[in-house]
């Protein structure tokens, strides 16, 4: 090993603390970078060959009841290569051991051989027989959830009866890899599930035979969808069709797409971050460490090393830090990336998700470290090649301090002269103080951006479920009733109140901007399922006219009183020209509402009822579930408190999970910088200290210079991160911000307390180990030396 | 330094020297310190250093004292024992009535900040202080401190009183350092080469300032250097070698500091 190796090894095992420090903030950028892009990698390449070996396919269609011939017709669409026409009914299932209903998505697959499009990905066990009715393969989760096996059985409302459906086999669909009831915030596979029946026993239950009601195609590549969807749509017209769609308005995919659109921005937001700050640590740890070799770089120079080598030799130094950290960051990053995806797997059902641990990632997740700590270090680097020998062995010349005010005499009895020593040190290197301020006030901003989580989902749960559906119960028939239905859900057991609504499927419209959607026909004077404008007032539907949610508006570019054009897709397909009345506030899904009557008479079919929001009495709600398992024209039930318990429970673990994460990387951050600081500040000022202390001043009168800087930084830090934190936050809210669901911005004042809380403490166990250091003071060696 | 006051021959308060032993002028009567025994040894690693090997010293009030010796001779470490900056060894050390030997850090502090000023070869000034409040930090904590005015007056640097050390020369810069020494009105000061970064014109502006402290204030002078012409300045001249005092001068007569030859 080369003399100067062997200085760097040392220099390394000398400095192990700050090293360790810096190499840790590293190791969050790298290990966010493999987390992000390996998770984002794993999911998007696992869907993709997902959905190309199952067939995924890529326009979607329903109708009320098609022959099957149109199958034909549809398949003769230009670039059409597969067609699967299939009927798909919701049903109330009567799970074994739980009280309450669960709903059930049954599709039909075909009697023989595989599906076209959509096949299933056979688990366990082997598909039914077409010739028995009754047997039937269920999706993964649903059956973990009810710790069903092939030779299961359980209940299922079809046809007016009550059937008893045997398992035989568990299946994966690339159409429900994301299975989620609607009315659920997140997935509930105990009472939301999806069963595969052969078509012929379908077919004789519900009374579709030679028809269809749902068609799902796959394109050739390159074929224009909208062409594809115009073209099936006019094919399905005269038999109820309400709209065909792509791939993004199916809900599995678009959840997916939610997703991994997050991880995308994850990796362009956290590792900056990480590598900002640990390029800025390694700049003012190798400044320091350049002053004080500045006489052997000298020497060096001196007896001949170039100014290349030396370079090289600091630049080693560099390198050994990062390579550091992301040898850290590495192994953080495969361990957590590993835990992610099995929290992936919890929610998304693919037949096998791995953590992708391309070489290649950490190949560049490396090279981007090398890269941030060699743009730290260059500046300080560059010094070092630019003192010539002769200078690089003569001191330094004395700091040059300009006035804190004017003068002396008056600022006595202000501050005392070590707050003054204090403070002209942080004034003379000003960038540096403010960027040490700066990445303090990363780690206030990033605690404040995992916390305010805790604020806005709180806020939505109250608003959503105490504020906007108070209901306890939706029953959503499998078919538009007529209004009597509303009398015979009162008459359920346990049903208090009851308030019906209407929902129909439209493309809602306003110029080239359009979005398929459903419109809520909501009675007035509703209680139980209100719509709320901005301030959680309870708003009226008007006689006429639309209120759409505000995420429609921002879509569509809608304002009240402008005219949105309404093409109903539930009958003839007829284009209405609706006014906009009121914008409302909305979370979930693409809101828009009308008076149920006005809605009534668009549509021009009379009045219907889709379902019944009902507040139920507690005590009789067992019986009310044994009487909607009893109702074959109840399609799906909704249930408010357990999908409120689901989505707190859920959301509440997704939450702690990431606060964790944060919570951690803040910690770093701020170690990272307040140590750092605080040694740097010590080593340049271990003579000034001494000194003090030879005149007699206390230790703690003597770390107190030091302790009032870090106190001024760390105060700094927290207005600025407060800031930061509320637009990292802001930013998370838009980049949630999707035709799932919404966040709500909410920071509570408690939120950036806790964030500053955590960082001060942080701040000031950094300061306290260093304050060891200052005790431990040599102060006859410090004193005799040359600086 | 055009109107820096200088001391006439005649005015220095007594041209005796002190005798070992108390003896000579009265005011010398009590020592200000005592030393018996000292011993210090270093361990670095599995190295033994004895840096004094039983030292006897007494200095009395008002005296200037001057150390030599070669490097490595023990008068840094005894003047760093005197100082309470360091312990001995064995032995005892006293300081009038407080001894150093068995104090606590926290006495040590104290004694410091109560009677000790020290003067270094690299002045060891806060380059964040101004001259005026590198003193200043010293007043604010003192008893009985003279004003940062009159400290400064003291060594004649009045006028650069809001100057940054970086804006001072070197003998400038020490004569802070001694002013921050002085302020206080410590019964002792203690000198580590204090004129060894300076050039000859400037070292006797620093030497005049001592003297003129320990004449004006009566301030005991331990003074180490390794420049033989400043023993003239001396009442005693101490010889270190080897860890022990091989030699004790007394001076008969006394040169002005304008008279050392450098």
């Amino acid at each position: 090993m080369a003399v100067l190796d062997r200085k760097l090894m040392r220099d390394l095992a000398r400095l192990w603390a700050q090293v360790l420090a810096v190499a840790l903030v590293m190791a969050c950028g790298v290990g966010t970078i493999v987390i992000a892009v390996g998770a984002y990698r794993s999911l998007e390449e696992t869907r993709a060959v997902f959905y190309d070996r199952y067939r995924f396919a890529t326009v979607f269609a329903s109708a009320t009841r098609a022959p099957l011939h149109l199958k034909e017709r549809i398949a003769a669409i230009p670039g059409v290569s597969e067609v699967e026409a299939r009927i798909v009914r919701p049903v109330l299932l009567d799970m074994p051991g739980m009280a309450e209903p669960a709903t059930g998505f049954a599709v039909s697959i075909p009697d023989r051989g595989e599906s076209a499009v959509n096949r299933l990905y056979l688990r366990m066990g082997r598909l039914p027989e077409p010739g028995r009715t009754g047997e039937v393969v269920v999706t993964e989760p649903f059956a973990e959830a009810h710790r069903m096996l092939p030779g299961s059985t359980f209940g299922a409302l079809m046809d007016g009866r009550k059937r008893t459906l045997t398992v035989t086999g568990i299946v994966l669909s690339p159409e429900y890899i994301y299975a989620i009831n609607s009315g659920d915030m997140v997935p509930d596979p105990r009472r939301f599930g999806v069963f595969f029946m052969p078509r012929a026993a379908m077919a004789g239950l519900f009374d579709m035979d030679g028809a269809f009601n749902d068609v799902a195609l796959r394109t050739q590549r390159g074929t224009s969808l909208p062409a594809v969807i115009d073209a099936t749509d006019a094919i399905l017209k005269p038999y109820g069709g309400s709209g065909a769609f792509d791939r993004t308005d199916q809900i599995s995919h678009a959840f997916l797409d939610n997703e991994l659109a997050q991880l995308r921005a994850m990796a362009a937001i956290i590792p900056p971050i990480f590598l900002f700050v640990s390029a800025f640590l390694v700049n003012m740890i190798l400044s320091r460490l350049i002053a004080l070799e500045r006489e052997q770089i000298g020497l060096l120079k001196a007896v001949g090393y170039g100014r290349a080598a030396i370079a090289w030799h600091y630049a080693k130094l560099t390198l050994a830090i990062a390579v550091i950290g992301t040898a850290i960051g590495a192994l953080a990053g495969n361990w957590l990336g590993r835990g992610m995806t099995r929290l992936y797997a919890e929610f998304f059902s693919f037949p096998f998700l791995v953590f992708r641990q391309s070489l290649d990632l950490y190949v560049i997740a490396a090279g981007i470290c090398a890269l941030a700590a060699l743009a730290g270090a260059v500046r300080a680097i560059w010094m070092v090649v630019a003192l010539p020998p002769a200078v690089a062995m003569t001191p330094p010349a004395p700091t040059r301090y300009r006035s804190l005010l004017s003068g002396a005499s008056h600022m006595v009895g202000f501050f005392s002269q070590l707050t003054i020593m204090a403070l002209r040190h942080l004034l003379r290197w000003p960038v540096r103080t403010l960027l040490t301020a700066f990445g303090t006030s990363l780690s206030v901003a990033l605690l404040i951006t995992a916390l305010f989580s805790f604020d806005s989902i709180d806020y939505m749960i109250d608003t959503i479920f105490f504020q906007s559906e108070r209901q306890d119960v939706t029953l959503i028939f499998a078919e538009a009733r007529s209004p009597g239905a509303l009398q015979a859900v009162e008459a359920l057991p346990g049903v208090l109140r009851a308030e019906p609504f209407r929902s129909t499927p439209v493309i809602l419209r306003n110029g080239h901007r359009e979005r398929r959607l459903a419109i809520a026909g909501v009675p007035e004077h509703a209680d139980l399922s209100r719509i709320l404008d901005d301030d959680l007032n309870a708003l009226d539907p008007p006689v006429a006219g639309l209120l759409i949610s505000r995420h429609v508006a921002q879509l569509l570019d809608l304002h009240i009183g402008d005219k949105a054009e309404v093409e109903l897709l539930e009958k003839d397909r007829r284009v209405v020209a609706v006014p906009v009345t009121a914008i409302v506030q909305n979370y979930v899904g693409l809101a828009v509402y009308m008076h149920a009557g006005a809605l009534d008479r668009l549509i021009g079919d009379g009045p219907r009822l889709s379902g019944v929001h009902a507040s139920v009495d507690p005590l009789h709600i067992d019986e009310l579930y044994a009487a909607v398992k009893r109702t074959p024209a109840i399609g799906s039930i909704a249930l408010q408190d357990i999908s409120r318990v689901r989505f707190r429970e859920t959301i509440g673990e997704n939450i702690t999970v990431m606060t964790t994460v944060y919570v951690i990387l803040a910690v770093i951050i701020t170690f990272g910088v307040i140590y750092n600081s605080a040694r740097i500040q010590l080593s340049e000022r271990a003579r000034e200290l001494a000194s003090l202390r030879v005149l007699g001043f206390t230790r703690a009168e003597v770390s107190s210079v030091l302790m009032i800087e870090l106190a001024v930084i760390v105060a700094l830090a927290q207005p600025l991160g407060w800031l930061l934190g509320y637009l990292f936050a802001w930013s998370v809210v838009k980049g949630f911000e999707s035709d799932l669901f919404r966040i709500p911005f909410v920071v509570d004042a408690a939120t950036y307390a806790t964030a500053s809380l955590v960082v001060l403490s942080v701040a000031v166990l950094s300061a306290l180990i260093v304050r060891a250091r200052i005790d431990r003071l040599d102060l006859i060696r410090v004193l005799k030396t040359r600086e | 330094m055009a109107g820096h006051p200088t001391l006439a021959p005649g005015n220095r308060p007594d041209e005796d020297a002190p005798g070992r032993g108390g003896a000579g002028s009265d005011i010398r009567a009590e020592p200000v310190f005592t030393a018996h025994g000292v011993t210090k040894v270093y361990r670095s690693g599995e190295v033994e250093v004895h840096a004094l090997r039983g030292v006897d010293l007494e200095l009395y009030e008002g005296e200037i004292a001057v150390m030599l010796g070669p490097s490595g001779s023990g008068k840094s470490t005894l003047l760093n024992i005197m100082g309470g900056l360091d312990r001995a060894t064995a032995g005892t050390v006293r300081f009038r009535d407080h001894d150093l030997t068995n104090a606590s850090e926290r006495q040590l502090t104290r004694y410091r900040r109560d009677h000790v000023g020290f003067v270094f070869q690299f002045y060891n000034l806060i380059p964040s202080l101004t001259a005026w409040e590198n003193v200043a930090l010293v007043t604010e904590i003192a008893s009985d401190p003279m004003t940062p005015d009159e400290a400064l007056e003291l060594v004649g640097l009045k006028d650069r009183m809001t100057h940054f050390p970086a804006q001072l020369s070197g003998g400038e810069q020490q004569r802070v350092a001694i002013a921050r020494a002085i302020a206080k009105r410590p019964e002792v000061l203690l000198c580590d080469e204090p004129t060894g970064a300076l050039d000859s014109k400037t070292g006797i502006l620093v030497l005049e300032a001592l003297t003129r402290i320990n004449e004006e204030l009566k301030t005991t002078l331990a003074i180490i250097t390794h420049n033989a012409g400043i023993r003239q300045i001396a009442h005693r001249v101490f010889t270190f070698r080897d860890g022990r005092i091989a030699e004790t001068v007394t001076n008969a007569t006394r040169a002005q500091p304008s008279e050392v030859t450098w």
